[in-house]
C-alpha cells in the first residue's frame, strides 16, 4: 500500500472536510493534518442551523463535530477565520488572504457552498438574511422576538423548518414560493401538498406561485414587494433559494468546473495530489448512473471518507443510495434515492388525511426512491429497497395490512 | 467523567472519558471509535450509531422511544440488546458502560 507521508491540507471546515481529517487518524495517517477554514468556528453540523439551533434549543458548541481538546488529541489543527484566496498546484502550496503560506503534500477541497442570494432590488438591506451558516442565524435570532413578522422567500427544506421553528417561537410568518407547490424540486405533488396543509394548519401565511420582486424601505426592509403588484408588511427577511458551490478556487488552480469541482469516484481531480469531497463536487454516482451533485451531509461524510482512503492508498470508490432527512414539527421527513423520472407513484397511508405515510417512486416497475413521513421502520426498509432496486407488486405495496417487513426480501 | 467501553466486531476495544450530557455517539465519535458514524448528528434518522448495549446496563436505561423503536425495527442485525448510541444520554449512572458495535455491513 502506499500511505500518504507528510501533511494533508484541507480547505474548508465543514462536515466533508473534518471527516476527512477523522478518517484519515482513523486509518492510521501519522503525518500533519491541516484544516483551513473561512468560519471562525471550529467544523460544525449545518442541519441544526434551521431546527434546533435557530429555535435556541443548542449552543455553537453543541453543534461542532469534535470539541476542540478532541481534536487536539487526534493531532487535527484548524486553522480558521482566513480564507485560502490561491492554490499554487506546482509549488505543493496555498496562499490565505492574510498573505502566508502553506505547504501541502496532498490537498483536499472541501469548500461546500454558499447561499444563493435573492437578486433583486433592496435584498442587500441589513434585515435580510441567508441561513447557511453560525453567523447567519446568529443575526436571525437577534430578530425573533414573538409577534415579530417574518417573511421567508423559498418553500424548500431550509425554508420550511425555519418557518416551523419560528411561528412556534410566536412570530407572524409568511413563506412565499416561486413554483407552483414546496418542496417542487424533492418529492411529488402529494407530499408537498402535504407539507402546505401542515404549514397552514400551523399558522403559517404560505403562498406558492409568487414572484419576490423587491423589498422596500429605507434603511431596513419595511415590505415585500410581489411582482402582481401586492405587497407584505414585515419585520425582517429570510432567503433560502439554494446554493452557489464554491468552485472559483478550484477554477483559478484550472482544475475541472462543471456545476461542481469535478471529481471521479476515487473523490480525485485530475491533479493526483488535489482531492475534493461535499458540496462542492460533481461526481459519477454508481447508484443513479450519472454525474450529479449533492448538498445532503451523508454525501459530504461519505466522500470525507472516501478522500481520505484514497489518500491512504486505498483505491476504494465511494458508492452510496443517496438519503436525506428534515425536521418539521413534530414530524420526520425521509428520503431515499432521487425521485425524479419516476413513471409510477404508490402510496401506503394517506398524506391528505393522516401525519405519516410512505411514498413509493417506481420506474419500469421498479423502486427508485421513498419518502417517508414518520415511519422510521418503513424508512430503513425502503433503504434496502431502494438500494436494490427491488421490484415489488404496487398492489401489495399500497396495501397497508401487510407489514412491509414482509415485502423485503 | 465516566467511562466507556467500546468493542469492536474485532474485538478491539476502545475505553473513552465521556462528558455527562453528551450522547454515548458523541462521546464515541469524538475519540475517534471507529464504525459508529453518527451521521445525521443524533437526530434519530440514520442508526448510524447502532450499538449492542451490554448487561447489567441494556435492561438499565430509560427504554427507546417511538421513533429510536421504529428505526431500530428496520435496522439490519438487530437484537435485544439493540440501541442507537445518540439516543443514550451520558450520566454519572453509566460509569463503565461496555458497548459493541455491530460488524460493517
Ligand atoms: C440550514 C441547513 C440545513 C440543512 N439540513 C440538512 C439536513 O437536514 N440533512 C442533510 O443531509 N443535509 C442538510 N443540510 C446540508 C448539509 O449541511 C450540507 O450538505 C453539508 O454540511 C455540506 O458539507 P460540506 O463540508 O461539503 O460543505 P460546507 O458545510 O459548506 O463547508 C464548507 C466550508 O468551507 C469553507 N470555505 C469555502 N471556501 C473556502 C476557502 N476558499 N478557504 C477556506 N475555507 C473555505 C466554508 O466557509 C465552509 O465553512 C443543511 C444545510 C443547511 C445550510
Ligand atoms: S446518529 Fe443518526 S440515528 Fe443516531
Amino acid at each position: 500500500m502506499t500511505q500518504a507521508k507528510g501533511t494533508v491540507l484541507i480547505i474548508g471546515g465543514g462536515q466533508a472536510g473534518a471527516e476527512t481529517a477523522v478518517e484519515l487518524r482513523k486509518l492510521g495517517h501519522d503525518g500533519r493534518i491541516l484544516i483551513v477554514g473561512e468560519e471562525p468556528f471550529l467544523p460544525y453540523k449545518r442541519p441544526p442551523l434551521s431546527k434546533a439551533y435557530l429555535a435556541g434549543d443548542c449552543t455553537e458548541t453543541q453543534l461542532y463535530m469534535m470539541q476542540a481538546a478532541n481534536l487536539e488529541k487526534a493531532g487535527i489543527e484548524y486553522h480558521g477565520g482566513v480564507p485560502v484566496t490561491r492554490i499554487d498546484r506546482a509549488a505543493h502550496t496555498v496562499e490565505r488572504a492574510d498573505g502566508t503560506q502553506l505547504r501541502y503534500d496532498k490537498l483536499v477541497l472541501a469548500t461546500g457552498g454558499r447561499a444563493r442570494p435573492l437578486p433583486v432590488p433592496g435584498a442587500d438591506k441589513p434585515n435580510v438574511f441567508l441561513l447557511r451558516t453560525i453567523a447567519d442565524v446568529q443575526k436571525i435570532r437577534a430578530h425573533c422576538q414573538p409577534g415579530k413578522r417574518v417573511a421567508i422567500v423559498g418553500g424548500g427544506f431550509i425554508g420550511l423548518e425555519a418557518a416551523a421553528v419560528l411561528v412556534k417561537k410566536g412570530l407572524a410568518v409568511t413563506v412565499l414560493e416561486g413554483l407552483p407547490r414546496v418542496l417542487a424540486r424533492v418529492t411529488c405533488p402529494q407530499v408537498s401538498a402535504f407539507f402546505e396543509r401542515v404549514h397552514r394548519q400551523a399558522g403559517v401565511d404560505l403562498r406558492t406561485g409568487v414572484q419576490v420582486a423587491g423589498f422596500d424601505g429605507d434603511a431596513e426592509v419595511k415590505r415585500v414587494c410581489l411582482s402582481d403588484g401586492s405587497t407584505i408588511e414585515t419585520d425582517f427577511v429570510v432567503v433560502g433559494i439554494g446554493l452557489i458551490p464554491n468552485t472559483e478556487l478550484a477554477a483559478s488552480a484550472g482544475l475541472a468546473v462543471d456545476n461542481g469541482i469535478v471529481v471521479d469516484e476515487y473523490t480525485r481531480t485530475a491533479d493526483p495530489d488535489i482531492y475534493a469531497a461535499g458540496d462542492c463536487t460533481h461526481h459519477p454516482s454508481r447508484f443513479l448512473g450519472r454525474y450529479v451533485r449533492l448538498e445532503s451531509v451523508q454525501n459530504a461524510m461519505e466522500q470525507g471518507r472516501a478522500a481520505a482512503r484514497n489518500i491512504m492508498g486505498r483505491q476504494e470508490p465511494y458508492q452510496m443510495v443517496p438519503w436525506f432527512w428534515s425536521d418539521q414539527y413534530d414530524l420526520k421527513l425521509q428520503m431515499v434515492g432521487i425521485s425524479s423520472g419516476y413513471d409510477q407513484l404508490v402510496l401506503r397511508g394517506d398524506p391528505a388525511t393522516q401525519r405519516h405515510f410512505a411514498v413509493f417512486y417506481l420506474k419500469n416497475g421498479r423502486i427508485i426512491a421513498a419518502d417517508t413521513v414518520s415511519r422510521p421502520q418503513e424508512f430503513m426498509l425502503a433503504k434496502k429497497l431502494v438500494a436494490e432496486n427491488a421490484t415489488v407488486d404496487p398492489a401489495r405495496l399500497a396495501d397497508e395490512t401487510l407489514p412491509l417487513k414482509t415485502l423485503v426480501g | 467523567m465516566p467511562t466507556l467501553k467500546f468493542i469492536e466486531a474485532s474485538g478491539q476495544t476502545h475505553v473513552v472519558e465521556a462528558v455527562v450530557g453528551q450522547s454515548v455517539m458523541e462521546a464515541a465519535t469524538g475519540h475517534l471509535v471507529p464504525g459508529i458514524v453518527g451521521e445525521c448528528g443524533g437526530c434519530c434518522a440514520c442508526a448510524t450509531c447502532h450499538v449492542y448495549v451490554e448487561e447489567p446496563w441494556c435492561g438499565q436505561l430509560d427504554p427507546p422511544d417511538e421513533m429510536e423503536r421504529g428505526m431500530l425495527d428496520g435496522t439490519p442485525g438487530v437484537t435485544a440488546r439493540s440501541r442507537l448510541s445518540c439516543q443514550i444520554k451520558v450520566s454519572a449512572a453509566l460509569d463503565g458502560l461496555v458497548l459493541r458495535i455491530p460488524a460493517a455491513s
